[in-house]
């Protein structure tokens, strides 16, 4: 019964992926089977009819191949220049990224996704540099043929004979947002290579011969069309996920492909990504690191594999064990695989006999459930297993020097000792030797040592000696019994040796591991985690390692932690920097900035990327999968630990200030309360007397202290920054209102007008405070003026600016010149030789228009008189709905 | 009106002493008798055990918050209450306001205001009927009709603009919350939208008031609510 809930994995799918297309670019891929079949064209036509709709689009490589009709297309769009670099004598020009970047056009055209960038640019791939300009937010048209597909690239030399070395991972095309596929019947297209239309010259006649056979074609043709049509099937069943996800029933399927050292790997994994894709389903690419050690070769190869897997999507997962089928099985249940894919080995029957059947028998044995798919295997190329067997281990010849040495002690001990125990017993002296030397020296000298102890048994001891010839039955039988048994023991001591090494060494990992886990968990500063973490890389790997943390001055930027055990110099910062913002590894052994002389890796907390970490391997060498899989387990560790840092010091910065806060509002709100109770005690008392003369003054005196009091605790809050706004939708009316009555002690006996169009719109602000910058402006007016003056209030909005405006007039003297500049300062006094007043009124004023995110601005009128105006931000209300 | 002396007892709740001094002074001047309590606490029991006739709160008390003081008085009891706060405490006023007294004043007060409003108060309380019209300035309203005419001529009023303009006559001299209000017309959803507020209360004045910028009916209570008041 199939389960027809939603799947919260599809869901959570459909809405990542429409996340992520509103930061990246937008891909358009122009596809077609082969060359010549007007990809660019189309390309160009597309990106002038964007240009002329007044779209900012920009050509930043395009290969015309000197076809005229082409080139004509290029006239009138803006082109970015090539960056020219110089390559072994010869320029060439490559896609100038840092440049496009640079100009962020909307649109920008890049020719032949496929390309392979000159050694020494920022990447290895031109689709790379692609990758990063859709990141940037830039959108990109780019052409692409079918052979140069990943996962086509073995059908391509299948069907043409033709080698495809430069591909571009399945994943870009599948990024796409647009595919748009460029056909032309083969017919054509030969006609149009016949028409020189295609290549120049003789050119077109070898290339009609070779590639462009019309077979050759039709088959291409036939991909092309096929994948597009795959491509339409699969956007239409994310189309349907995005619409209602529980209308589907998603196949669950998960496929898991064995990989291993060998060559014909590719073809497995290619096989298991084109059934992933088609199943539209996850896959597992896993290598069972059995104790059987691989030659350096190998090893290459294994990590190749594993790379293409990863480029195509795959999640990797290797793992130490002696049984593989036992632990593909093992894998496939933990994972919920529902297939998986292996390679039909040539083994030995005999071996397999040993085993209990081949891999594929044992597989099929255990696998229950899961189907298992076995794909044949090419021919084994190259190596027999007896080269295997002698180059398993590359030996010092020091170790050949020790072999050499012990067989000559030998035999001299056996020449001494031959009188007493006959020549039958000295060749246990031999064996001796070899079975001892194998713990100590490798497989080539163990066969060294056998061979030359055979021999030396043989010529000196084997009647007749100083003779090769054996001429006893016994001797021979002896003789011949001897090597396999100095071989074997040899050989399985060597064995023997190289297990316990490998098998010292996943621990010395997995205790490293645990070792930086701990130490990360105990250290008390983000330093001593990196202290720690470069210890631990030393000792591990013997490289050195750089943290690069987040720059607090300038996030964005990236500074060297002072635990590197090595500098980096300007150009590795670089590297370092660009995986930070691209949070992909770089460096050496990757493909982006390869030239680098550490492999840097991005330090991720979750989503958030807190640093890049650098590592400095000492020389030439290699990065296995095992050990990169290691490095990027500590980059997690230290970006966690980092992570965790900064949000304890986040906590603990904002319990300081809140404790602060939390004191100053304490002490604010005691004195507050102390100054205002007697003055209210005052005031009040005052009002309850009798009018007289004695009673005016001490009324004006109390409004003069509450006036100086109010002014001195908003000053404190402001300059505290305690000030909280409570925003609220106002009416600017209510606020002038307000303002007047407040002031209408200091207003008696003058002329006030107001002055509101209808209609002014609501502005949000805290009320109080706006209401009090108002009332300081229209006392500030009644002080610097003749009671004789006019004090005018007026408001509008300006929604060009999108502000609103409240201010208070007089048409008294106005500003002197030299007061303008200073008005608004603390304690700034217009006229110092007046009694009264701190000179704060103003400087209130304008905190308390700022707080708002508003200015405020004093003129003199042209008429006479100065005019103090407050602009605040004018923001739209939510609608009232109808009723 | 009855002629018989009418000695309305308030109870004084404030920590400090020369504030509780200077309100009986003001109180017994004009006729009030005065209870006085020091702490929140001793507040409630003297509310509990002698029954005054209205109570002046202050919000800032050392033991109990003035809001606690509040909303258990408010538990059992319909007293009219005035809460005394100082500026800049409009979050607290509106949470006293929000939480049932009556009316808030800011110190420093006067003493004429403090009594205008205590009498107002207690006016209300008296006068519980409902009134099937009243006037003010100009203005002539019919609740039973649902008949509003300035000036003689009729006024059109949207059922909105009706309600607010009936929310706030019925409690008229009295503050009423933004929250308050947008509850009652718009439903608890809308308690933070005030701009409906501001909006509705700019068209009954252009449609009530005689100078809607200046308005002397409708007022706004700056950062709080609005008052109607006939003063």
């Amino acid at each position: 019964m199939p389960d027809l809930r939603p799947d919260p994995d599809a869901i959570l799918a459909s809405i990542r992926r429409s996340e992520a297309k509103e930061t990246r670019g937008r891909l358009k891929v122009f596809f077609g089977m082969a060359p010549g079949v007007g990809k660019t064209y189309a390309m160009l036509e597309a990106a002038r009819k964007a240009h002329s709709e007044g779209m900012d689009v920009v050509v930043a490589l395009v290969e015309t191949h000197g076809r005229t009709e082409t080139q004509r297309l290029l006239d009138g769009l803006p082109i970015i220049p090539r960056q020219e670099t110089s390559y072994h004598g010869t320029l060439l020009g490559e896609l100038d990224l840092e440049a496009v970047l640079a100009r962020r056009p909307r649109l920008v055209v890049v020719d032949e996704l496929a390309h392979t960038n000159v050694p020494g640019s920022r990447h290895t791939k031109r689709w790379q540099d692609v990758e990063e300009l859709l990141a940037a937010g830039i959108d990109v048209f780019t052409s692409l043929n079918v052979q140069h597909l990943e996962s086509r690239a073995d059908t391509v030399r299948q069907i043409t004979g033709v080698a495809v070395r430069e591909t571009v991972p399945d994943s870009m095309i599948e990024a796409a947002d647009e595919i748009q596929l460029v056909d032309l019947t083969p017919v054509q297209l030969r006609e149009r290579i016949a028409e020189g239309k295609v290549y120049m010259g003789d050119r077109a006649a070898a290339a009609a011969d070779n590639f462009f056979k019309a077979s050759n074609l039709t088959a291409l043709r036939e991909l092309a069309l096929r994948l597009t049509a795959e491509r339409v099937d699969k956007q239409l069943r994310e189309l349907r996920d995005d619409r209602q996800v529980n209308a589907i029933w998603r196949s669950g399927e998960r496929l898991l492909v064995a990989v291993g050292a060998s060559p014909f790997s590719t073809r497995l994994i290619r096989w298991t990504r084109r059934m992933a894709y088609a199943l539209d389903a996850p896959w597992i690419a896993v290598n069972v690191e059995t104790p059987t050690p691989h030659t350096p070769e190998d090893r290459k190869t294994l990590e190749e594999n594993l790379t293409l897997a990863r480029e195509l999507n795959a999640e990797i997962i290797v793992i130490p064990d002696r049984d593989v089928a036992g632990t593909l099985v093992r894998v496939a249940q933990q994972h919920n695989v529902s297939q998986i894919v292996i390679g039909k080995s040539r083994g030995s029957p005999v071996l397999d006999f040993v085993r209990g059947g081949s891999l594929a028998d044992r597989l099929i044995r255990r696998s229950g459930q899961i189907d298992v798919y076995v794909v044949p295997a090419e021919p084994r190329t190259g190596r027999s297993r007896w080269r295997e067997w002698a180059v398993t281990s590359a030996s010092q010849p020091r170790e050949y020097v020790t072999a050499l040495v012990t067989v000559l002690g030998m035999t001299m001990l056996g020449l001494g000792v031959q009188s007493w125990t006959g020549y039958t017993a000295i060749s246990l002296f031999y064996l001796t030797a070899v079975v001892l030397l194998g713990l100590f020296v490798g497989q080539g000298p163990i066969l060294l040592a056998a061979t030359l102890s055979a021999l030396a048994w043989n010529f000196l001891f084997i009647p007749p000696i100083f003779t090769f010839r054996i001429d006893k039955f016994e001797d021979g039988l002896m003789f011949g019994i001897f090597f396999v048994i100095a071989l074997v023991t040899g050989r399985l001591t060597g064995r023997l040796r190289v297990q316990e090494r490998d098998q010292r060494q996943r621990e010395h990992r997995a205790t490293a591991l645990y070792q930086l886990t701990r130490g990360i968990a105990g250290a008390r500063s983000a330093d001593e985690v990196l202290r720690n973490a470069a210890a631990q890389v030393q000792e591990l790997f013997g490289a050195r390692l750089a943290i690069f943390t987040v720059d607090p001055a300038q996030p964005g930027r990236l500074v060297l932690h002072p635990a590197a055990t090595y500098i980096a110099n300007e150009k590795e910062q670089g590297v370092a920097t660009w995986t930070f913002r691209n949070h992909k590894a770089a460096g050496r052994f990757t493909d982006t900035l390869p030239a680098a002389e550490g492999f840097y890796l991005p330090l991720l907390a979750g989503d958030n990327c807190v640093g890049a970490m650098g590592v400095k391997p000492p020389a030439e060498g290699t990065l296995p999968a095992s050990q990169r899989g290691l490095l990027e387990s500590f980059a997690t560790q230290i970006a966690l630990a980092l992570d965790r840092e900064r949000l304890r010091s986040t906590e603990e910065a904002g319990r300081l200030s809140q404790e602060s806060e939390k004191l100053h509002r304490t002490l604010l709100d005691g004195v507050s309360h102390e100054l205002k109770t007697p003055l209210t005690v005052i005031a009040s008392a005052a009002e309850n007397l009798p009018d007289g003369p004695l009673v005016a003054e001490i009324r004006t005196a109390t409004q003069r202290l509450q006036r100086l009091v109010n002014n001195l605790l908003d000053m404190t809050r402001l300059e505290s920054g305690m000030l909280k706004l409570r925003r609220d939708w106002c009416d600017p009316a209510d606020l002038i209102n307000a303002a007047r009555e407040t002031t209408v002690d200091a207003l008696r006996g003058r002329e006030v007008r107001t002055d509101l169009p209808p209609g002014l719109p609501l502005v949000r602000a805290d009320a109080g405070l706006i209401q009090q910058a108002l009332a300081n402006l229209i006392h500030n007016a009644c002080v610097h003026t003749p009671s004789s003056a006019a004090i005018t209030l007026s408001g509008g909005a300006d929604e060009a600016a999108h502000e609103i405006w409240l201010s208070v007039a007089d048409n008294g003297p106005g500003l002197r010149a030299d007061q303008q500049g200073r008005l608004f300062d603390k304690f700034f006094r217009g006229d110092p030789g007046r009694s009264g007043g701190l000179g704060l009124g103003l400087s209130i004023a304008r905190g308390f228009a700022e707080a708002h995110g508003g200015r405020i601005e004093a003129a003199n009128l042209p008429g006479g008189g100065a005019r103090f105006t407050i602009f605040l931000p004018l923001e739209r209300p939510a609608s009232v709905p109808p009723e | 009106m009855s002629d018989a002396p009418f000695e309305p007892e308030v109870l004084v709740i404030d920590d400090e002493v020369q504030i509780r001094r200077l309100l009986r002074v003001t109180l017994e001047g004009a006729g009030f008798r005065v209870r006085e309590s020091e702490s929140g606490e001793l507040g409630l029991i003297e509310a509990a055990t002698k029954r005054p006739d209205a109570i002046i709160l202050d919000l800032g008390l050392p033991d109990v918050p003035g809001i606690a003081v509040l909303k258990r008085l408010r538990e059992w009891s319909r007293l009219p209450v005035l809460i005394l706060s100082v500026r800049g405490q409009e979050a607290d006023k509106i949470e006293a306001l929000d939480a049932g007294a009556d009316d808030y004043l800011s110190k420093p007060f006067g003493g004429g205001e403090l009594l205008a409003r205590l009498r107002a108060m207690l006016r209300r309380v008296q006068t519980k009927d409902e009134e099937s019209g009243m006037s003010f300035g100009n203005v002539e309203i019919d609740f039973s009709r649902r008949v509003v005419t300035k000036g003689g001529a009729p006024v059109k009023l949207t059922p909105k603009e009706y309600g607010l303009m009936r929310l706030l006559l019925l409690h008229r001299g009295r503050v009423i919350t933004h929250r308050q209000i947008l509850r009652e017309l718009w439903g608890p959803k809308a308690e933070e939208q005030t701009q409906y507020l501001r909006v509705y209360m700019t068209h009954l004045r252009q449609k009530l008031e005689d100078d809607p910028n200046q308005p002397r009916f409708f007022r706004t209570e700056s950062g709080i609510g609005y008052r109607f008041s006939e003063d």
